[in-house]
């Protein structure tokens, strides 16, 4: 009987030899329940029990940091009382089984998480990873995700405002799909997630428990394979004008002062809501299933503890007030039952009319074991990164390359996804999709901006994943600084295989350093994430990882939102002026991946007090009005970067010339990545000032070219690019509509 | 801004799904209005007793939506009193979701069905101006040709042949989508409308349906470099919001 239980509690997630570490800390047999409430806490979605130790190195403090990890999203200040809490997560494995819903659930969870601290939701963003679109199925996941996003995100009228595509093979099977969320609040409407004191009365709020997404915390951190659509039954689906009443009533509940603490039921249901909200507390709590609100009869103690049915939060009234809470909440027809009772027992207690079903201690079950393994690089990435590059033929035909890499997934326009966002709802949205390097937000009633960025550049992390996230954090400041905002902190989203391969426990330790040493450099800590492992798809060769993928989010703040850059050329005649240095390296470049079909060579190096001094000095010339016109150079280097500022000008607007010289070869000072590089527009009579402040702080800075004309010139090492304008931008806005089979333009 | 002498008082309805309530709110405010959102489960519109000069259905997903738009919301205890104040001869705007919601409740003819392309849009139209003589047009000039941010997946007008020639014929349609010149292509009419039509008023001329969102539209601090280009526009909902303030102020 117990061997069975001990066999059977795999199905809940737990190993043997963690289900033997549950008999030792209770001191006794758990039964089915108990198991499986364990089970769902120690997953990696819930427990980090291969990424904590890990996690443990990343910076986390600070004096902008008002909330640090720990509790359902971070929050920073941005001055004048403002706060702004964030996170990112993500919902990879239901997007892979049903991208729609899989999606569509992913952006209200995260939405949750912003709401259940305080903050109201006021922007999402974005960053999707898909298999190459010439295959159908990667097409289909593509179509419903943005759908996905589109019907939650437009619906409870939250913007969607940025974020990210990249495209490659081994997203295939598993696409990613991370979400991020903000919202903003006064400092003193800060809430926890806590169950309060002894004597609180928690209430259940929102959508009826069913089945659906039975084992979801489990699921998410288990490989996908063959069988996963049989799985359907564990992706939930998404009820967003559920949300947008438990929304407003929260937000309305906390002004008047009813609540004493609250989350959202996540990943592993009212299992890990109670259960972490307690912990937090350092209490116990008597909790009564049969309370709980169900979709159909005959649902089973551990089918109601673990189902993860979307839009229900655990409420813990302020004492004194529950009638005034439930009052409340009818006015906007929600579902509120009370469930439970704080106690000082330290211990979570479920009973079924009045019979004590599970009695575990709430600090072993929300202190998982941890794992501390030996990573090993996979030699074929150590070969692929020490590739000769040496013998690649010469650069033949430039336009076409300029033109084959804007039609690259990576950097082509969006615009046939975002375009199906609504991104303006709300009216705060001053710098919109596809106008800048990151999504500027005013917040009324101040004139502070907010600004906000999702970076990663997968291949660089593959190829070298400590330098890789190092560039994932690098490129998220700059491009916060390109529209003039001071970057404040990050969450990040560690998308990874199964970590208990050496080859993939080597990319995550490797890339949780680099982003430590990157946080710490440039003054960007981190206030709380999500971890997703196991995520593999099946190559010639047997499963392997996708790319490592730690995205990065990033908010900052602008003192006067008026004074913003975006990257569209605005004038003719404007100097281009070229901040860093001008030639990048071809390694993990996307012109050797689209142009030669490499994913080789060592990434391009990085000098963070460099990269410091770069987005300093830009930042001080947008903010001081010198500067209007900025866009960072990354993948596709300075020709896409340039290409990208003219046709972000708008239609029927003017080309550009520009020399970048002759000091290296033409694709290395065309297409060559990394370094802090920017390019600005400047105004003549501002070109000397902009020119002398970057000097004044070593950074090296030079006139390349000047705004105007009919074509797009680009010359560089006696080669040169002569493409219209109209060639660009048929290029560019060519991938995506064809993906999803929208009419051209 | 405008600065009235005497304070405009507009209401704003809200049902449980709305979501562009309090960014008409916020807009109204900036262009001098006292506002005030009024919960769709209230038979009234007024204000600490006093009653509003003009009403406001906003944009949204008033009830989920997910039976027909606006149908559950036409059918709410303040449409009542919508209705009444219409009567009346008030001045009541739907915007988005809240066109959808006139049309359910037959304060105005036609249906708003899902787009030609299916999809989601939100982006930039041209609308042009057909008419300077109703209470939501007499700042901007007939034929002028403003801009404004569309975000709708059901906004393609929809009427029976006799309706649209009737609406024609008696100068209805207030705004339809246009070229930037002023030209109607069918590239222009983003949703594929019967007509392209944008907006339409009521027989008396004192209900106005729109699907693009004049609220988006009234500081230039907001969407820096719209896609279509610098050609400004950017505070465009003024010529739509302030005159329906100005008449608001004038019926009084």
């Amino acid at each position: 009987m117990t061997d069975d239980l001990r066999v059977r509690a795999a199905t809940f997630g737990l190993t043997p030899e963690e289900f033997d570490e549950v008999v030792r800390r209770l001191g006794r047999q758990p039964n089915a329940l108990e198991a499986a409430m364990f089970g769902a806490l120690w997953s990696e979605h819930c427990g980090y029990k291969n990424s904590k130790p890990l996690l443990r190195r990343l910076p986390t403090k600070g004096p902008q940091v008002i909330q640090g990890p720990g509790e359902n999203a971070g929050v920073v200040d941005i001055g004048e009382g403002w706060g702004v809490a964030f996170k990112m997560e993500s919902h990879n494995h239901p997007s892979a089984v049903e991208p729609v819903q899989g999606a569509a659930t992913g952006v209200g969870g995260i939405l949750r998480d912003i709401f259940a601290m305080g903050a109201r939701p006021f922007a999402t963003l974005n960053a999707l990873r898909f298999g190459e679109l010439g295959e159908e199925r990667n097409r289909y996941l593509l179509s419903g995700v943005v759908h996905g996003i589109a019907l939650y995100g437009n619906a409870i009228g939250v913007p969607t405002v940025g974020g990210e595509v990249e495209v490659n093979a081994c997203f295939g099977e598993n696409p990613l799909v991370n979400v991020m969320a903000l919202g903003l609040l006064r400092h003193d409407e800060l809430q926890k997630g806590t169950v309060g004191a002894p004597g609180n009365r928690l209430f259940y709020v929102g959508s009826k428990t069913g089945r659906d997404g039975l084992g979801g915390a489990v699921f998410a951190s288990a490989d996908l394979s063959g069988s996963s659509s049989a799985d359907r039954p564990a992706v939930q689906v998404g009820d967003p004008f559920m949300e947008k009443l438990l929304l407003e009533a929260c937000l309305e509940a906390y002004g008047a002062g009813l609540v004493a603490g609250v989350q959202d039921m996540g990943a592993a249901g009212l299992t890990s809501s109670v259960g972490e909200m307690a912990h937090r507390a350092g209490f116990g709590v008597d909790f009564h299933v049969d309370k709980v609100p169900t979709r159909e009869a005959g649902m089973t103690p551990l089918e109601v503890m673990l189902s993860e049915s979307q839009e229900r939060m655990v409420v813990s009234a302020a004492p004194g007030k529950e009638t005034e809470l439930l009052a409340l909440l009818a006015k906007w027809e929600l579902d509120a039952v009370e469930v439970a009772t704080v106690a000082d027992h330290g211990r979570f207690k479920v009973f079924e009319r009045g019979e004590l079903k599970a009695d575990l201690p709430v600090a072993a079950l929300n202190e998982p074991p941890e794992y501390v393994r030996e990573g090993l690089e996979d030699p074929r990435i150590v070969a692929a990164r020490e590739r000769d590059l040496a013998d690649l033929p010469d650069l033949k035909d430039p336009a076409g390359a300029l033109l084959t890499l804007l039609a690259s997934p990576t950097v082509a326009s969006k615009l046939p996804i975002y375009r199906q966002f609504d991104h303006q709802v709300m009216t705060n949205t001053v710098v919109v999709p596809g106008a800048a390097d990151a999504a500027v937000l005013r917040v009324k009633g101040s004139r502070l901006g907010v600004a906000a960025t999702v970076d990663c550049n997968s291949r660089y992390v593959y190829l070298d994943p400590e330098l890789g996230a190092m560039h994932a954090v690098a490129e998220a400041a700059r491009n916060l600084s390109c529209v003039g905002a001071l970057p404040l902190a990050v969450t990040d989203n560690l998308n990874f295989g199964n970590p208990t391969s050496p080859g993939v426990y080597y990319q995550l330790e490797k890339a949780v350093a680099g982003l430590a040493r990157a946080c710490v450099a440039l003054d960007t800590p981190v206030t709380g994430g999500n971890v997703s492992l196991y995520n593999e798809y099946a190559a010639p060769d047997g499963r392997r990882a996708i790319h490592p993928t730690p995205t990065v989010g990033m908010v900052g703040v602008l003192a006067d939102v008026s004074c913003h850059a975006t990257q569209g050329l605005k004038r003719v005649g404007d100097a281009l002026v070229l901040v860093g240095r001008v030639a990048g390296t071809l390694g993990a470049s996307e012109y050797l991946h689209r142009l030669h079909g490499l994913e080789a060579g060592a990434p391009p190096p990085i000098d963070l007090v460099e990269e410091a001094k770069v987005q300093a000095v830009v930042r001080g010339l947008i903010a001081d009005g010198l500067c209007d016109t900025a866009h960072d150079a990354s993948q596709g280097g300075l020709a896409v970067a340039l290409a990208e500022m003219v046709l972000a000008g708008g239609p029927g607007s003017a080309g550009l010339r520009a020399d970048l010289g002759a000091g290296h070869g033409a694709a290395e000072l065309l297409f060559g990545e990394g370094g802090a590089r920017v390019v600005l527009a400047v105004t003549d009579e501002n070109v000397a000032e902009a020119v002398a402040r970057c000097e004044a702080v070593g950074v090296p800075a030079a006139v390349v070219g000047r705004s105007g004309g009919e074509a797009f010139e680009l010359s560089a090492a006696g080669k040169t690019v002569k493409l219209t304008v109209a060639e660009l931008r048929t290029a560019h806005t060519g991938t995506f509509e064809r993906a999803l089979g929208a009419k051209q333009a | 801004m405008v600065a009235y002498r005497l304070e405009m008082r507009v209401a704003v309805v809200t049902f449980p799904g709305s979501n562009c309530d309090m960014d008409a709110v916020h807009a109204l405010g900036v262009l001098g209005a006292h506002v005030w959102t009024t919960w769709y489960a209230n038979d009234t519109l007024t204000s600490a007793g006093r009653a509003p000069d003009a009403v406001v259905i906003p944009g949204g997903f008033s009830y989920g939506d997910y039976l027909r738009c606006g149908a559950l919301a036409a059918r709410s205890p303040v449409m009542g009193a919508v209705r009444a104040f219409a009567t009346a001869g008030g001045p009541v705007i739907g915007i988005c979701n809240g066109f959808q919601v006139l049309t359910e409740a037959g304060l105005l003819p036609g249906q708003l069905v899902r787009n030609a392309e299916l999809e989601f849009r939100c982006e930039d139209v041209h609308l042009r101006v057909e008419r300077s003589d109703l209470p939501f047009t007499r700042r901007a000039r007939a034929g002028q040709v403003l801009r404004l941010p569309i975000a709708h997946a059901e906004g393609r007008y929809f009427a029976d042949r006799e309706t649209v020639d009737r609406l024609r014929g008696e100068g209805r349609v207030v705004f339809r989508y246009v070229d930037a010149t002023g030209e109607q292509t069918s590239e222009a009419n983003v949703n594929g409308s019967v007509d392209a039509i944008a907006g339409v008023v009521n027989e008396r001329g004192n209900v106005l349906g729109m699907m693009p969102h004049p609220e988006r539209a009234v500081e230039a601090l907001l969407m820096d470099d719209r896609r279509s280009g610098s050609d400004g526009g950017r505070e465009d909902g003024r010529f739509i919001l302030g005159s329906l303030l100005d008449a608001a102020l004038h019926a009084r």
